[in-house]
């Protein structure tokens, strides 16, 4: 429903303050799914500095969005129809948490139970993001430390000193 | 924000909160939930609700851009120093079983420096996008 009103919503305050709802929701969700980790993150992320940095970045720009009356079929078309393939597609994946399912036939059976003695710590999640998959999380590091030089080149040098440089 | 005399003087109680409660998501992560990436996000949100309430001058005063940026490079510097590391001690590319004599303490010195690797990164690229941001406006 949230969602929904985004979509709707013509001032971008109210969507920004709308999508930190949404995500603070979602975090309450990944609770409920027993995702501790995860919550963790959308909750600081998505609800927290998400937010903080949208409302800078009006600052910047503008509040307000040009809108644009036409109807883009096309647009719509393609949504509906990824939309019904998804939902179609998903009456094939296995119920929710089946021990049977391939995601929990793979490696994760492995990390379950060889994490304790293999790694020394109790938090799976943990061993995983950090041993196991530490390649991944370098990724992940690399991918944060890119953002910011990404931002400084676009908005950190002085204004006057090289004219336009912003995007 | 002069104006907010609540806020300021709530933000005086909540802010060593938060910076204490970051360090514990740091260094807990190994038993409860959360890790390196969850610290530093919690990090920069006290220091960016500092920057807020009080000004980017005196948040600049306690946490410069200049060394905001040093530090997010010594961050992955260290993830991938240990990696190195692990290399040279006869293991592969971030294999931490090489870095001590018994696996087990390897994983954990191993899974201490990475994290504290993430976590200073995340902390300070979003403490620097954030200055670069409200700097960009004035």
């Amino acid at each position: 429903m949230t969602a929904i009103a985004i979509v709707t919503m013509r001032s971008i305050l109210s969507v920004v303050m709308l999508s930190g709802i949404y995500s603070l929701i979602s975090a309450t969700l990944f609770i409920i799914l027993d995702a501790p980790d995860v919550a963790f993150t959308e909750a600081a992320v998505g609800a927290v500095i998400s937010t903080v940095l949208f409302l800078s970045a009006f600052a910047i720009t503008g509040k307000h969005q040009t809108l644009t009356r036409k109807n883009h079929w096309i647009a719509i078309f393609v949504v509906v129809v990824t939309g019904a393939g998804l939902l179609y597609s998903t009456t094939d994946m296995p119920p929710f948490g089946a021990p049977d399912a391939p995601v929990q036939q793979h490696v994760a059976p492995r990390y379950l139970s060889q994490a304790e003695t293999e790694i020394g710590i109790p938090n799976v999640v943990t061993a995983v993001l950090s041993s196991y998959r530490g390649y991944d999380t370098f990724g992940e590091v690399v991918v944060v430390f890119t953002a910011l030089i990404a931002v400084l080149l676009l908005l950190g040098r002085k204004k006057g000193s090289s004219g336009e440089g912003n995007s | 924000m002069r104006r907010n005399p609540i806020l300021r003087e709530i933000s005086h109680f909540l802010l060593p909160a938060i910076m204490l409660f970051a360090l514990y998501v740091q260094f807990h992560g190994e038993y409860s939930p959360g890790g390196g990436f969850q610290a530093g996000v919690i990090f920069a949100s006290a220091i960016i609700l500092f920057a807020i309430l009080h000004g980017d001058k005196k948040a600049e005063n306690v946490l410069s851009l200049g060394l905001a940026k040093v530090l997010a490079a010594i961050g992955v510097l260290l993830y991938g120093g240990v990696g190195i590391a692990s290399m040279l001690l006869g293991g592969n590319f971030l294999d931490y079983d090489a870095l001590a004599e018994d696996p087990i303490t390897g994983q954990l010195w191993g899974i201490l420096l990475i994290e504290a690797g993430v976590g200073i990164t995340v902390a300070t690229v979003i403490i620097a996008i954030f200055y670069t941001f409200s700097k960009y406006k004035d």
